[in-house]
């Protein structure tokens, strides 16, 4: 089967649409990349996706699928050969899904709170995303065991999950001017970022931060900032 | 070795049932506690201090949280009986959207049916009605979501029929009217005794939303 059998729709600039691309990389498989442009909906990914409308959205042989972190499961488990994803015990498993579903409904959002607060409401938005990185921080104790990553010895689904917003994360740093993440408080975390980020699985494809502040810019709802 | 399974739930919620339903489609014995939510016990925030939510398995002493996580889990630590996820890769991905789907969009949805007054209530039936269709659509001609057998989706939606009475009092419309198909699905779910046994009757949810909006709407 040739690389056109695997097309993804997404975006550069898209942390959920990176997921994907790291899992690609783990596997080893090829794929084609198909580039959103922002604020025009493709009308491929309109007939893909017509439930939430959204990238990233994996076309396997022309079946869509939708969702990053279920794209990636599903890839950890048809390219099954290659080094594992998900843990295998079913423990680790549920614990990798729950830490997974916290980013995205918790840390995720608290941090893009950060983009579009000020005064009160962006100190009380900050306070939240520290409050959140003690919560991950006990969450890398308990799941990495010493170890280098989320996933042990290799980076994994929730390192994926997680790692995949450090680009908001440097770069609202450098837009509001306010630290968000205190590496002396953890420098277990600290090491993790940086070991993600270095991951050949991983090299490339974490959005440069300046080149990403910049793209910011162009999503509605910031107040002006000095 | 023995295995001790309890679970830390609430009678109306429709996220504990699906546990419920899962453990009872295993036919794993467990022991049940009913969390007083206005008065949380020790255990449950020793063992969900991140949310402080049921409902929470604990499996031989290790704790497991958020539903469709924990029905998950149960799929692949009993995995001798009942399937609930598919054995294909792309049939158990499509699950496992359609229940993310089920957990976005109806509770949230389904809340705003008894908390909202006016033009708010008015959009906001419009919108579940829309949900409940998008679900309609997707179970299409099949027997259960899940497909010639009773699975992960289905789960995960069936325990809000319990629910249905509620909804269409405060929604203010018939189910069997808008969508005959989800409420025939429904019907044949609680034939089996896992779903009968498990669901709470309708009524008695339907009082205990009654007493939940009149708090929140301070009447």
């Amino acid at each position: 089967m040739g690389k056109s059998d695997i097309k993804l729709i997404g975006s550069w600039a898209s942390a959920f649409t990176t997921r994907v691309r790291i899992a690609f990389n783990i596997k080893n498989v090829e794929y084609e990349h198909l580039e959103e442009v922002l604020g025009k909906k493709s009308d491929l990914l309109l007939q893909s996706n017509p439930v939430h409308k959204k990238f990233p959205v994996l076309l396997h042989d022309g079946k869509p699928l939708p969702e990053s972190l279920i794209i990636v499961q599903y890839i950890d488990e048809v390219w099954s050969s290659g080094p594992s994803i998900l843990p295998a015990d079913p423990l680790d498993r549920a614990l990798e899904r729950f830490w997974a579903a916290y980013v995205d409904e918790k840390f995720f959002p608290s941090l893009k709170l950060v983009r579009v607060t000020q005064g009160e409401q962006l100190a009380a938005a900050v306070e939240a995303v520290g409050k959140s990185f003690e919560v991950l921080d006990g969450a890398f104790h308990q799941c990495s065991k010493g170890n280098a990553f989320f996933g042990g010895e290799r980076v994994g689904y929730l390192d994926i999950a997680f790692g995949c917003t450090l680009a908001w994360l440097r770069a609202l740093e450098k837009i509001v001017g306010v630290k968000l993440f205190d590496e002396v408080k953890h420098p277990a975390l600290a090491k993790w970022m940086d070991s993600f980020c270095s991951d050949p699985a991983v090299d490339g494809l974490i959005p440069e931060t300046d080149r990403f502040i910049e793209f910011l810019k162009l999503l509605p709802g910031a107040p002006p900032r000095h | 070795m023995a295995e001790e399974v309890v679970l830390l739930d609430f009678w109306v919620s429709m996220f504990g049932m699906r546990v419920r339903v899962a453990l009872a489609e295993k036919g794993i014995k467990y022991e049940y506690r009913e969390e007083d939510l206005r008065n949380k016990s020790d255990l449950l925030l020793q063992m969900n201090p991140v949310h402080k939510k049921i409902p929470v398995l604990i499996h031989n002493g290790k704790p497991i949280c958020e539903s469709l996580i924990i029905v998950q889990y149960i799929d692949e630590v009993w995995n001798d009986k009942s399937p609930l996820l598919p054995s294909d890769p792309y049939k158990r991905a499509q699950a496992r959207f359609w229940a993310d789907f089920v957990d976005k969009k109806v509770y949230e949805s389904g809340r705003k049916l008894w908390t909202t007054k006016g033009e708010e209530h008015g959009a906001a039936k419009k919108e579940f009605l829309e949900i409940l269709k998008t679900l309609e659509e997707e179970l299409g001609e099949k027997p259960y979501f899940g497909g010639e057998t009773f699975g992960f989706v289905d789960v995960a939606f069936v325990t809000f029929y319990s629910w249905f009475n509620a909804f269409e009092t405060f929604g203010e419309f018939s189910m069997e009217a808008e969508h005959p198909k989800i409420i025939a699905w429904a019907k044949r779910c609680m034939q089996k005794e896992s779903v009968a046994k498990t669901l709470p009757d309708q009524q008695k949810v339907y009082e205990f939303v009654l007493g939940m909006r009149k708090r929140f709407l301070g009447e």
